[in-house]
């Protein structure tokens, strides 16, 4: 008789318990040197459970279907020239960021997920991180196979791995991702897995895909809910892990908060780029970034925390200025590229009176009273051929990168959040308490930070003059400034033989 | 939002392959407050929301995988538990 087919429980036990085994020729603290030093306690690797209990098998077999829905639409929206049906071309500045901000970061997880398959000493955590891997090298080629059919038709999307590593804003998701795969395995996974994947990859995912497709760009949210049915398995994980590592020793609950409140802000951080993909780049949006927040983040983040206090964990350090900002971020971060223009790999273009008039209503407490009348102010200078774009580079924040924008929104709106402190006889300045604070715990690490601006500032990107710089950056004339009059602009009226974007200038 | 401290949800892709896993869901959580947004579909339920395979199949007249629910999957919140039978996300 042969037996009968194993049940799921069975088959994930027999993948994940018995192909590892106690070394006796090296010991096993020599196989595996990473997973001591942060600390972190383990008694019982064999307690380590992925919910969802995926055997390799049916991992490969569900992720090929996968692919071959995605690439069956991804095929279909280019011979049907899709592009041509989105609700404006400027929405394609969305794209270019994604493309060259986060599309990177997925590549970055794949090296950190394969190192620690390679370096948990426990099989269950190996096995969970090599398919992890795997996924994040998925979502990188896939979402470069996704927008390369832009690239056919639009400026600003040729050059995203090179422009990673210099762009001045693209610093941001960069030295996020450096700071995680620099950082031990538990803190990485901690780091990607928790608190970017389970926080606030929703908020990316979820309600900015859903609002590609609101635009008509069927390709992006098709490798964006693809992506996202990955992250589901890793954040499903992530909460794993986190309860592991809690449930295994006491010792462990402060180091495991301690990464929380600073990989939650660093996330955060990173989230403001987001914040304004949505409120600003989506020509027309489903959701604001402030019902986003409080939908993914106070809800359904308050709830995760509810089930953690279990464990003594608590909500994450200065979540609470975050909900605050979430009236403000948007706004400012926009700004910021408005007045920057000249220097970003995307085009820039002021709100129409119809998005102010959503932006009044979503924000009812800030947009109109701060920043309708900065817009309003830039509009008129177009319109009278005064409107200059900064010349100047801003001061960035030695922890989170971000130009220094944000503001005191607790107390007072329009002063500039600003801390500073020294460290061996130099001054470092930061955004606010929450990068300070991380800055404070390793200084020795941050220190080391390559700030865009300095660079530029010290000789080391390209030249002393903007022009340079961008050449340094591979950024063509095309693809920088104001959308109205680009390349982009012009080809979209050919097609359309009018558009949105004119209709208010 | 202190009422909706444990909201647990599912979100699918709003498409042919998602609506009776959709409707699974109705039948068992009579309760889930369930939102058609641009793309995707979005079912809340307080405490705990549970997938059975049996519902699905009943829906679809065939046999019908758990793990396939990841095929449609875009997001969720919760403690996952799943077997052969069934798909259920909690929070304790």
């Amino acid at each position: 008789m042969p037996s009968k087919k194993l049940n799921l429980r069975k088959r994930y036990e027999l993948l994940t318990r018995g192909m590892g085994w106690e070394t006796t020729h090296q010991k096993m603290d020599d196989v595996f040197p990473y997973d001591t030093f942060e600390g972190i306690k383990i008694t019982d690797w064999d307690k380590w459970e992925d919910p969802f209990r995926l055997t390799m098998d049916a991992y490969w077999k569900f992720q090929a279907e996968k692919e071959r829905k995605l690439y069956a639409v991804i095929d279909s929206f280019a011979q049907n020239n899709g592009q041509t049906n989105l609700a404006d071309a400027s929405y394609l500045s969305a794209i270019k960021l994604f493309i060259t901000g986060v599309t990177p970061i997925e590549y970055a997880a794949h090296r950190g997920f394969a190192h620690l398959g390679r370096h948990f000493r426990g099989d269950g955590a190996r096995i969970a991180c090599q398919m992890q891997a795997i996924d994040e090298l998925r979502h990188q080629q896939t979402q470069v196979h996704t927008i390369s059919h832009y690239n056919k038709h639009f400026d600003g999307l040729h050059d995203p791995f090179h422009q990673f590593d210099r762009v001045w804003y693209l610093s941001v998701p960069k030295a996020f991702s450096e700071d995680a795969l620099s950082a031990g395995p538990f803190e990485f996974i901690t780091s990607i897995s928790f608190a970017f994947e389970y926080v606030l990859t929703n908020l990316l995912f979820v309600p900015f895909m859903s609002g590609a497709a609101y635009n008509g760009d069927m390709a992006t949210v098709t490798f964006g809910f693809s992506a996202q049915s990955d992250e589901s398995r890793h954040m499903t994980l992530g909460l794993e892990i986190i309860k592991f590592m809690l449930e295994q020793h006491e010792d462990n609950l402060p180091i495991v908060q301690r990464w929380m409140d600073k990989h939650f802000w660093r996330a955060y951080r990173l989230l403001a780029l987001v914040a304004t993909m949505q409120d600003y780049m989506l020509t027309n949006s489903p959701m604001s970034w402030k019902e986003a927040w409080d939908v993914y983040f106070v809800e359904n983040g308050g709830a995760l925390f509810e089930d953690l206090s279990r464990y003594g964990l608590r909500m994450p350090k200065y979540h609470e200025l975050a909900t605050a900002e979430a009236d403000h971020i948007s706004h400012q971060v926009w700004s910021v590229f408005c007045s920057l223009g000249n220097a970003t790999g995307f085009h820039t273009f002021l709100p129409t009176e119809e998005k102010m008039a959503w932006l009044s209503e979503k924000y009812p407490d800030t947009f109109d009273k701060y920043y309708r009348p900065r817009f309003e102010y830039w509009a008129k200078q177009q319109a009278e051929g005064t409107f200059e774009f900064q010349k100047g580079l801003p001061q960035l924040c030695q922890v989170c990168q971000v130009p220094m924008v944000f503001t005191e929104v607790q107390t007072d709106p329009m002063q500039i959040s600003y801390r500073v402190t020294e460290h061996g006889g130099d001054k470092y300045h930061f955004c606010s308490d929450g990068c300070k604070d991380i800055f404070e715990y390793e200084p020795e690490k941050y220190v080391q930070a390559w700030l865009p601006v300095h660079q530029i500032y010290q000789g080391n990107c390209g030249g002393a003059t903007i022009p340079e710089v961008l050449e340094w950056y591979k950024f063509s004339p095309d693809d920088t400034g104001d959308y109205i009059g680009s390349r982009d602009h012009a080809r979209w009226q050919e097609w359309k033989g009018t558009d949105a974007m004119v209709k208010q200038a | 939002m202190s009422d909706k401290k444990n909201t647990v949800f599912l979100i699918l892709q709003d498409n042919e392959d998602a609506r009776p896993i959709i409707e699974a869901v109705e039948v068992d959580n009579p309760e889930a407050n369930i939102q058609y947004q641009p793309g995707m579909v979005r079912m809340e339920c307080a405490g705990k929301l549970v997938v059975n395979r049996e519902t699905v199949e009943e829906q679809i007249g065939r046999e019908w995988d758990v793990q396939e629910l990841h095929l449609n999957l875009v997001s969720l919140a919760g403690n996952v538990d799943e077997d052969e039978d069934q798909f259920e996300l909690s929070w304790h």
